[in-house]
């Protein structure tokens, strides 16, 4: 499968009064046409200013340094004007919050058939015909009358929609998704996961999905990748990840998360608290608060680095199945 | 706890025939709206028990918990507390009965006053409330509650922001139990921490209810979260009851759409599981309370309705096993799901 998007050793910080603070260090991945990538992470864990720092949004203390190219065009250290060219064209992203993303003052119809007049050279009448289609395709009932309202007088969820049929206008390649889901109903959310499915088949859109949901992962992606203190720690296909972590934090997410089929008497939790990124722990990050560390760990970090056969990686010293060793202790 | 155990402990706390409405002004010369967030709300807490309480946002699970605590006053109904009827109490006796009901925030940190030490914040309601007892030993109390909320001692004299939100939700935490009561409402206790937190959270409140003999009434939006705590569940939905089922017969045979649909949009973390449900999942969104259905509050959405369904409100029958359900079909759902 054709790689879309390609990142290497890409490194974000933030200059703060004195200091600098590492967000985002030595991302190595690939993105391929059509597929749903999970990344998966607490607050802090570098998970969104990764994705941030690709489409030139980083706060303006912070910096990007690496690549990350798609096809041959280098997005780190783009200047903005430049950026725009492919930014809702060929690389889209939407948020948590689609309330902060749409301009209240103006109606759904303008903010989204300029996106096409923009990039795509339309004609102010064949733009609108686009975009309503494109709001009936992601689900809104009666799209010619919802085009004509503003942000505020629709729900969370078809504002969402909104900022989703925005998104896809152009048929990006990349969409990124930073936890899109999160700030709805369950009810709603469950529609929108059903919606991201259907539409990355349909248009042929790589999703990444950024998010701390493992309900969520399991429900919608094809690869996963785990970050935690800036770094990735586990890479892999969803259900090799789910049914056999290899990095003691990616076990420890899965037994935090109670199941709604059943019923476990109690949760393992994570010990500990997550890394604060300038007084991260010698060795590996995850040291502190892990079950499975000896000697090393605390001397030298673990490389993220490629084992068995299923495309793989792991950035832990320790060898073993952690979660048939969790169950059998 | 098994269901024998539970269906002899005494109510607690009954909440009967509870209304509110707020009424909210659009402009100056107009009539205000008038929005109807509980209606009909009748249920009893247990002793002992955890009684989830699930909905997606508007259902009123927020209102019902403050109306509980008499942090908002009902427009009708009871809520007697060991039978005393706390609505008819006067502000002074309810002082005094705060002590046996305490409330868990969502937001930790908002919760928490910035200016105020974690010591003084977890003793705040001792001195309030229970003026008699002398310096000393409330900070021999305050340092026992913190050392069961896993806090270190030497935080007692340190200020909020200085805490991550799990930190502050055990500090949270500490203040409701310090004058120690018997019922706690957690409202959305852990819906804004991360997850390897959320589980050390819940963990810590299924300790303390254990090692205090708490009742808990435990209001949340993630159905997964609130199966893991909850012997028995009340959904509700836009302001009324839909169903108040033993939270395992909940999960493995609810008996309304509403709790059916609900379950099956709840995202479950296992691949396999998640890929091969082929979900005809709800439709729409939830209905502004501003402006309800008539008849049966769920029936837009509903792919059962029918015409009496517009006509009448449910009453909430109760069926076999200790279940209520609000639903005029329930019996031929049942049939029409299990036949066909």
């Amino acid at each position: 499968m054709e790689n879309v998007l390609e990142i290497s050793d890409l490194n974000v910080s933030f200059a703060l009064h004195n200091s600098e603070v590492h967000a985002v260090r030595d991302l190595n991945f690939s993105l391929r046409a059509g597929e749903t990538l999970a990344v998966v992470g607490e607050s802090g864990s570098g998970k969104s200013q990764s994705f941030l720092s690709i489409m030139g949004l980083l706060a303006r203390n912070g910096r990007a340094t690496g690549s990350a190219k798609m096809g041959d065009v280098e997005l780190v250290g783009m200047p903005p004007r430049q950026l725009d060219k492919y930014r809702g064209k060929d690389i889209a992203m939407i948020f948590q919050d689609p309330m902060t993303s749409l301009n209240p003052s103006l109606k759904i119809k303008r903010q989204l058939s300029e996106v096409l007049v923009k990039h795509q050279n339309y004609d102010e009448k064949k733009a609108l015909k686009e975009a309503i289609e494109m709001l009936e395709r992601v689900g809104i009932p009666s799209p010619e009358r919802r085009a004509n309202a503003y942000p505020h007088e629709l729900s969370g969820g078809m504002r969402q929609r909104v900022m989703i049929a925005m998104a896809l206008l152009c048929r990006p390649k990349i969409l990124i998704a930073d936890e899109p889901t999160t700030a709805l109903d369950v009810t709603v959310q469950a529609q929108m996961l059903d919606l991201f499915r259907s539409l990355t088949k349909d248009f042929g859109t790589a999703l990444v999905m950024i998010t701390h949901n493992l309900g969520v992962v399991a429900g919608v992606a094809d690869r996963m990748m785990v970050m935690y203190g800036g770094r990735a720690v586990e890479t892999g296909h969803v259900d090799d990840l789910f049914y056999d972590p290899r990095h003691p934090y990616t076990l420890g997410l899965l037994s935090s998360t109670p199941n709604p089929a059943e019923r476990a008497k109690r949760l393992t939790p994570i010990e500990g608290l997550p890394p604060s990124l300038e007084h991260l722990p010698k060795g590996c990050a995850f040291n502190p608060r892990c079950k499975f560390r000896f000697e090393k760990c605390f001397e030298e970090r673990p490389p993220l680095e490629p084992f068995g056969e299923a495309e793989r990686k792991k950035a832990c010293f320790y060898e073993g199945q952690l979660l048939a060793e969790e169950r059998s202790a | 706890m098994s269901a024998v155990e539970m269906d002899t402990g005494i109510p607690l706390l009954e909440v009967e025939n509870l209304k509110k409405t707020f009424s909210i002004a659009t402009s100056l010369l107009r009539k205000p709206l008038t929005l109807t967030a509980l209606e009909d709300i009748n249920f009893t807490v247990r002793a002992g028990e955890t009684l989830g309480i699930v909905g997606e946002s508007g259902c009123g699970k927020s209102t019902l918990g403050r109306c509980i605590l008499q942090l908002i006053e009902p427009d009708e109904g009871k809520v007697l507390w060991l039978g005393e009827d706390l609505t008819k109490l006067g502000s002074e006796k309810m002082r005094k009965r705060r002590q046996d009901l305490q409330i868990i925030f969502q937001d930790p940190l908002a919760s928490l006053n910035p200016r105020m030490t974690v010591g003084e914040i977890i003793a705040d309601p001792l001195r309030t409330l229970r003026p008699d007892i002398s310096k000393t030993e409330r900070r021999a109390r305050v340092l026992r509650m913190m050392e069961a909320v896993g806090l270190l001692p030497e935080m007692i004299n340190r200020y909020p922001h200085e805490f991550s939100g799990g930190q502050a939700q055990r500090i949270g935490i500490a203040r409701a139990l310090i004058t120690e009561p018997k019922l706690i409402v957690c409202d959305e206790p852990v819906s804004a921490l991360d997850v390897s937190i959320q589980a050390q959270i819940l963990n810590l409140l299924s300790e303390l209810k254990e090692e205090f003999g708490l009742t808990l009434v435990f209001i949340s939006h993630d159905l997964s979260v609130v199966r893991h705590v909850s012997d028995r569940i009340l959904v509700l939905y836009l302001g009324r009851i839909a169903e108040l089922s033993p939270g395992h017969e909940l999960y493995t045979d609810p008996k309304h759409p509403y709790s059916q649909a609900l379950l099956l949009a709840a995202p479950i973390p296992d691949p396999k599981t998640a890929r091969a449900r082929t979900l005809e999942g709800l439709k729409g969104e939830v209905p502004s309370p501003i402006n309800p259905p008539s008849g049966c509050r769920f029936r837009t959405r509903c792919p059962y309705a029918k015409e009496i369904c517009a006509d009448q409100v449910p009453p909430l029958e109760d069926i076999e096993g200790g279940r209520l359900v609000a639903c005029h079909r329930w019996r031929e759902i049942e049939a029409e799901l299990t036949g066909g």
